[in-house]
């Protein structure tokens, strides 16, 4: 095979995963685009008056889920399955958004941590990698860190909404998570990083409830 | 005061403690410990890649400073032989890679084993210019690497479907391992000119352009280093063209013997920092 011939095929091959590249790419658009309407709904909690809302938003986030998973399931005939890592980069980001607001949703439903087995059947995705488009372990661990964050702005806003139970649950719920990260033993990568934040967030919560208990208010309900 | 934070002491020990050992009231902590085995079996297999890899780097360099004497030494056919058992021992470090990656996504640890695979490309390539003074092709390398394993693995073969393992040099890689290999090349032109060598410059400079072509023709379409690389490529081409130029207008003028003093003179003046890649 001469050079230029051996040259060619190779051509040939980049621009074969470019254009695979370019489909996965307008997908993630719309996704991308689904999550940032499905976050406007779920934004609206911070408001004095969304906390009695609360049921209602996380139904129409539902709704919302659902063009979610169509959405991911056109992504997913865009590449072979097999070849999930290679383009993971293109997803990765929008996927931990969407992992942190499957378990946003359910944890304003019922305060407690969304498994990933859940988070897997909001998105309607797979959990283990042999059976297809699946949900990366770190991608769901930090979607769940963004959730922790958002929790500690939920925790401010409820006191000026006059809920002051709901930062001491919060405080709880976001203790446990603390000690269940310290299990991990996290590489120098970007989880890692994002993990290292969760330790100003729960500080902010540890103050708002330092506030509300020197006042009494945490006792009232 | 006092009194309240002994209390609060004890409940945190006891948290700790509990959390210490595996205890199942809480959903959230056995979670996590699933997420620990997981990544820590990831990690874990990364870092073995990372070895495997430094390892086939390092054998691979060697093999690639073996065939540098090919121009000093009158049979070259020893140093040959010798390179090609050096690779096959790199092959079997690859056939470790294979075995650590078997049901798994390449792609998902492929940054632990990407230089090792680039510097065999380089290797084995320059190594296949050498005896057939052509560029070796991505199929060619492939299918060297195929494997069969072990003995220990042939009760559970039926379940596998087969003791053949093999493992897939990726596009880019070999992109990028001949990319490094004009670098060699060029090494090897100047020296060969040294020795009083003069048809191999005018080869290898005519090889250097095909490849350089080719690497214009693929462009920017690539992943991004081969666009860095192609920089590199273009300053290794200079260097071989003005060599031949030099052969070319002195060399009718020079006695042969002479000829070494021009060039080592001469690469001074044009690579005064830069090593080869």
């Amino acid at each position: 095979m001469s050079v230029t011939e051996m040259f060619s095929s190779i051509q040939g091959f980049l621009s074969a995963d470019q254009d695979v590249r370019e489909d996965i790419r307008k997908v993630v658009q719309t996704l991308e685009q689904t999550g940032r309407e499905i976050l406007t709904v779920l934004q609206s909690v911070h408001q004095p008056s969304g906390f009695k809302e609360i049921p209602s938003k996380c139904a129409r986030a539902r709704e919302l889920f659902c063009t979610v998973r169509t959405q991911l399931g056109e992504l997913k005939t865009k590449f072979p399955v097999e070849q999930y890592y290679r383009f993971h980069e293109h997803w990765r980001f929008v996927l931990q958004r969407l992992a942190f607001l499957a378990a946003f949703v359910v944890y304003l439903e019922t305060e407690t941590l969304v498994v990933r087995v859940e988070v897997a059947q909001i998105l309607g995705i797979e959990v283990v990698r042999e059976k297809g488009f699946h949900l990366d372990v770190e991608d769901y661990l930090a979607g769940v860190l963004i959730m922790a964050s958002e929790l500690s702005r939920l925790a401010v806003n409820s006191v000026t909404a006059g809920d002051y139970t709901r930062p001491l649950r919060i405080s709880n719920f976001i203790n446990e998570l603390d000690s269940g990260f310290r299990l991990l033993n996290l590489k120098n990568d970007p989880l890692r990083k994002r993990y290292d934040g969760l330790k100003y967030d729960v500080k902010k919560i540890e103050e708002v409830v330092y506030d509300l208990s020197i006042r009494g208010l945490a006792k009232d309900q | 005061m006092n009194r309240r934070e002994g209390e609060g002491c004890p409940r945190r020990n006891a948290d700790a403690a509990q959390d210490g050992d595996g205890n199942s009231s809480s959903p959230v902590i056995a979670a996590f410990k699933v997420f620990q085995q997981e990544l820590d079996t990831k990690h874990d297999k990364h870092e073995r890649l990372v070895k495997i890899s430094r390892d086939v780097t390092i054998e691979s360099k060697r093999s690639i400073f073996l065939l540098h004497r090919v121009t000093s030494v009158p049979n070259a056919d020893d140093i040959l032989k010798e390179a090609e058992v050096k690779l096959d021992s790199v092959r079997q470090k690859i056939g470790q890679i294979a075995e650590e990656l078997r049901g798994e996504d390449i792609f998902q640890f492929h940054r632990a084993f990407t230089p090792g695979i680039q510097e065999y490309v380089e290797a084995v390539s320059f190594l296949h210019y050498i005896r057939n003074r052509s560029l070796i092709s991505l199929e060619e390398i492939n299918a060297r690497l195929v494997f069969m394993t072990g003995e220990k693995d042939l009760a559970e073969a039926p379940q596998t479907g087969g003791q053949v393992l093999t493992f897939q040099v990726t596009p880019s890689d070999y992109l990028l391992g001949v990319a490094d290999l004009t670098g060699e090349l060029m090494r090897m032109c100047i020296s060969s000119v040294g020795n009083g060598d003069i048809d191999t410059p005018f080869q290898l400079s005519q090889f250097l352009r095909q490849i350089h072509d080719g690497f214009s023709y693929i462009g920017n379409t690539g992943p991004y280093e081969v666009s860095k690389k192609l920089h590199t490529l273009r300053q290794s081409l200079g260097k071989v063209e003005d060599a031949c130029y030099a052969l070319r207008v002195r060399g009718s003028e020079i006695p042969k013997h002479m000829l070494a003093d021009v060039f080592s003179s001469r690469t001074t003046l044009l690579d005064p920092e830069e090593g080869v890649v």
